[in-house]
């Protein structure tokens, strides 16, 4: 006749291994079917109790079968095996267990089950927070899912934009119907499926509709209109103006790609959208209806019929609804014994039927192995009576997947006679159809047995007992339920436990369903790999880089590369056998004893002209530039409009109506919205025109004693006088000078097209070394201008500090107008207690950036240190900081600590110029 | 993700545009000092339509003004804000 689980015909070609045993499959199997033909019941461990778990549902609904699958980074772990279909070699291993599958340490909790119910967490750990080191490590091993790979994923994922009129979700016999009349109409559709095949509910019932030959002439005509299938792809997100995202799976899980791609995203954009979702079937509360062998009855229905696997031998079936009778014919088919059937409405209801037929009949319990079930006792009329039995299929009516509609902003509607949400009112453009519109008809079962251990979500291990806690202790809203027990939270987001919670809730209240309320579903409907999300940008492909127009010439003295922002630029130029740090000494104190030239082609760059072009710069700078004469440059910094200190960098008046305005690297395209939103929109009568020239200039700084000597001989002529600029000739290139310094010695910044700039180089950095120095990198630069005092964007610039803290006050402009102004006004700005910029000098050992300025051990900091360096003439450690009332705090000693590291030093508060405080040499 | 009809590219997905922020909290620079933190700080949140300020980053870099549905996400109206023409 047939073998115990597997009908006898056709043979068994796939080979797959479960926790290391090796098995057979045949093609098309899910892994919950290719483990129920094996005879397998125990297939994981429930997250909080750990107890047996068999396999419940068919579908994405399953919340008991996870398994990790395949090994190393292409591990996948909490993959429900009835959404995994089987393919050659497939390795699956069970998880949540502690020791083994069937003898799993961590059962024991379940004894203990009275100790950790609901709201465990909030009420164990109030109290010292330090009793959580002691609980977290038992607790961590206890609780949990899969585990995460380590490794690194070694496929590839991809994402494509999709467009089509209609996007049809489901392809079920309302969806395949629903896509070829709009294929028909002439409509581009697209259909998606999260199976493998197409068909759904036409699969388990061929008789209940269709011919299963409709469903390949249906897909082939929607093929040739122009159409497009996807299966194995998951609708999973729902977004504003019909916009959804598809997740498909090119491999099963686990599996090696042929083509490097596991997995795509679709970008859908849709005109009408469709679903027909279906609907889940919802289980029956009673005591351990969480037994290997209870099964929901459409499951059981759709493992015999699709997968030719009978999972019990003598089965008592459980419902309140017609369905479930189908599945009593499925199985006397396929030669199983239906035991009984146990319906709960009132006799008289439901179809004839030639089986043991109960009425007012619900399940109180089961008995069995961690394996097997053995044993269903039901209360019937009232009395209890029992049945041996292998199998348990139950069906407590069905929920329609309502997930999208919701997540598209639609409402829901109260269907009574299914005892179920359906979609309402919608908020975009779509439509539901199907099963997931019209539930059939399911009255309500009261739960039978302890609440204590009937389960409503499986994946969380939450009870009736539960709800009823949490009603007890007052979460009484969904939200409030929902956080309390965390129902509905695992990775099954409740789709088989949320209703039956609710209408627990909705009694306890003595309310209807729907007043009781719901929460919101939201993307994603089944979980979505990181991996896809990404897309290429998982392995950094798509991060961009920007090389400094002179880079091939840096490359040249294989300089130390120090990524700022997507810009790669010379940290330190080390000699051979120097290390980075004495690289940076020695190519600052060059620049403070002879010369030094470094790149600053990355600063942002802007030309602003035109008739208004210094009443839009008098409105961005904080400091006054129409006062500012032809040839001059400036100092200057920006605000934000509450006052605080935004950017800074020099302005130069290149000509009558053009200016230059320079700021910082990293803030470069912030400052050029910024520019372009007062442009546009606070002053689009201007006329004015601002050009960001960033990349169109290549620039050099020249600094040291002899860079005036320098310039003076390349350009033939005497250099511009500080903060002066010039046009001149340097190597036969027109070049920009600007005499300004960063360093605090006598420099030059030297522009020229980025694409004629390496003569402009060459020449300087041979005169350069004739002279004594050579090329400075980032971290000299940061030496000679921590020493110096000058404020960085990012490090003294923090987005919290006002000109005033800077020490800036005496530069802003007297006139005011500018953007920022009446920020500062604010009388909180003004008042004692703020941070101010101060110098630090180490009394002992080194000052660490980042570490804390405090008065003693233990107390509340004063400050902070922001930028540490040391001294180029004598390598002595300095810093700057912010310090709490700083500016009146010079000569105090305080601690500079960073308990991280483990280090403390003690430093005397300072005014951060710790060199050249009166400018004598950058004037020069 | 909304889809914006730019007045200069067509409908165009969200990802290509910068939100910026509601036209009742741009600050005018020659106003009177004591309301310019309460046009930044206290600002109307309508539960409905709103006019904000969006930018078309990726596209023309137009500044557009949005008049958006905050409950529905519904798109009234879109203009561009920015000088007629240059001279």
């Amino acid at each position: 006749m047939r073998g115990p689980y597997r009908a006898a015909d056709g043979g068994e070609t796939v080979s797959f291994s479960f926790d290391g045993v090796p098995l057979k499959a045949r093609p098309g199997d899910t892994l919950a079917a290719a483990l129920l033909a094996n005879g397998i019941g125990l297939v994981g461990r429930s997250f909080k109790y750990h107890r047996p778990r068999g396999i419940m549902a068919a579908g994405v609904e399953e919340p008991n079968a996870l398994v990790t699958v395949g090994e190393g980074g292409r591990a996948e772990p909490n993959t429900r095996a009835t959404d995994l279909f089987v393919y050659d070699g497939l390795v699956a291993t069970s998880q949540n267990h502690w020791l083994s599958l069937s003898h799993d340490a961590g059962a024991v909790i379940g004894l203990a089950s009275r100790a950790l119910p609901a709201g465990f967490y909030y009420k164990t750990f109030f109290g010292p927070a330090k009793r959580w080191l002691r609980y977290e490590v038992p607790i961590r091993r206890a609780a949990g899912l899969g585990k995460a790979p380590a490794e690194r994923d070694p496929d590839g994922f991809a994402q494509r934009a999709g467009f089509c009129d209609v996007l049809v979700v489901g392809a079920g016999p309302a969806g395949l119907k629903a896509a070829l009349d709009a294929a028909e109409g002439g409509a581009r559709v697209m259909l998606v499926e999260q199976d493998a095949v197409l068909g759904a509910s036409l699969i388990r019932d061929p008789e209940a509709g269709r011919d299963p030959a409709w469903i390949e002439a249906a897909a082939a005509r929607i093929r040739a209109l122009g159409g497009r299938i996807l299966t194995r792809t998951t609708a999973s997100g729902y977004w504003d103006h019909n916009f959804v995202t598809l997740a498909e799976r090119l491999v099963e899980p686990g599996a090696i790609p042929p083509h490097g791609i596991a997995q795509r995203l679709w970008h859908v954009r849709a005109g009408k959208v469709i679903l027909a979702t279906g609907a889940l079937e919802r289980p029956i509360p009673f005591s351990d209806n969480d037994r290997p062998g209870v099964m929901l009855s459409q499951a059981v229905r759709t493992y015999v019929r699709r997968f030719g696997v009978v999972p019990g031998r003598r089965v008592v079936i459980a419902t309140n609804n017609d369905d479930a009778y189908r599945t009593a014919d499925a199985l006397a088919e396929a030669g199983a014994d239906v035991v009984a059937i146990l319906d709960a409405r009132p006799a008289g209801s439901g179809p004839a039927s030639p089986y043991p037929t109960h009425f007012d009949a619900r399940p109180a319990g089961v008995s069995g192995t961690r394996h097997h079930l053995k044993r269903v006792t039901a209360l019937v009329g009232g009395r209890e009576q029992g049945w041996e039995a292998d199998l348990l299929a139950v069906s407590g009516g069905f929920v329609p997947v309502v997930h999208l509609h919701m997540q598209a902003g639609g409402k829901l509607d109260w269907n009574e006679a299914a005892q179920a949400f359906v979609p309402g009112p919608i908020a975009q453009a779509c439509v539901t159809v199907g099963g997931a519109a019209d539930p059939p008809p399911a009255p309500p079962v009261t739960p039978a047995g302890a609440p204590k251990k009937s389960f409503v979500d499986f994946q969380n291990d939450v009870t009736l007992a539960d709800v009823d806690l949490a009603w007890q202790e007052g979460y009484r809203s969904v939200e409030h339920l929902k956080r309390y027990t965390t129902l509905g939270m695992a990775t099954d987001q409740g789709k088989t436990s949320n209703i039956v919670a609710l209408s627990r809730l909705a009694e306890k209240q003595g309310v209807a369903v729907p007043d009781a309320g719901v929460t919101t579903f939201r993307p994603p409907y089944t979980p979505v790999t990181m991996g896809v999300l990404a897309g290429t940008a998982a392995k950094s492909a798509g991060a961009h880089v920007r090389r400094l127009p002179l880079h091939d010439a840096h490359a040249r003295h294989k300089p130390v590369w120090q990524p700022t922002g997507h810009w790669f630029r010379p940290r330190a130029y080390p000699l051979e056998g120097e290390t980075t740090t004495a690289a940076a000494m020695r190519e600052a104190k060059a620049v403070r004893q002879h010369v030094g030239l470094t790149d600053v082609s990355t600063l942002a760059k802007f030309e602003v002209s035109g008739p208004d072009a210094a009443a839009l710069l008098e409105l961005v700078c904080a400091t006054a530039v129409a006062t500012l004469k032809t040839g001059r440059g400036r100092y200057t910094f920006m605000l934000r409009e509450d006052g605080m200190v935004f950017d800074d960098g020099t302005v130069w008046r290149i000509a009558d109506d053009r200016y230059l305005l320079t700021s910082s690297t990293g803030g470069a395209d912030r400052m050029a919205t910024h520019l372009s939103y007062v442009r546009n929109t606070l002053r689009p009568e201007m006329r004015v025109s601002v050009v960001n020239v960033q990349e169109h200039h290549a620039a050099v700084a020249l600094a040291g004693p002899r860079a005036k000597a320098i310039v003076e001989t390349l350009t033939g002529g005497e250099p511009p006088r500080h903060m002066s600029a010039a046009r001149a000739t340097l190597a036969g290139v027109p070049v920009l000078v600007l005499a300004a310094s960063y360093s605090g010695e006598r420099a030059f910044e030297i522009y020229a097209e980025a694409t004629a700039a390496l003569p402009v180089w060459s020449a300087l950095a041979a005169a350069v070394a004739a002279a004594g120095g050579g090329p400075y990198g980032l971290d000299a630069m940061d030496l000679l201008r921590i020493e110096k005092g000058h404020v960085l964007v990012g490090g003294e610039v923090d987005g919290r500090t006002t000109p005033d803290d800077m020490g800036l006050r005496t530069m802003l402009n007297k006139a005011g107008g500018y953007i920022g102004a009446a920020g500062l006004q604010r009388p909180a700005l003004s008042e004692t207690g703020r941070l101010q910029l101060v110098g630090l000098e180490a009394l002992d050992g080194a000052i660490l950036e980042g570490a804390m300025l405090i008065a003693a051990e233990g107390e509340t900091p004063h400050g902070h240190v922001t930028a540490a360096g040391r001294r180029v003439a004598d390598e002595g450690s300095i810093a700057l900081a912010l310090l709490r009332d700083g500016r009146a705090r010079h000569g105090e000693t305080l601690i500079a600590s960073s308990p991280m590291r483990g280090a403390s030093t003690r430093v005397r508060v300072a005014a951060p110029h710790f060199y050249d405080a009166a400018g004598e040499r950058y004037r020069g | 993700m909304y889809l914006i009809p730019c007045p200069h590219c067509g409908p165009r997905a969200q990802a290509e545009f910068t939100y910026e922020r509601t036209t009742d909290s741009v600050v005018d620079p020659a106003g009177p000092v004591g309301t310019a933190m309460g046009t930044l700080f206290t600002r109307a949140n309508p539960m409905g339509m709103d006019d904000e300020i969006w930018r078309h980053t990726y596209g023309c870099r137009a500044w557009l003004v949005l008049t958006r549905d905050r409950l529905t996400h519904a798109i009234a109206a879109v203009r561009t804000i920015g000088p007629e023409a240059l001279p």
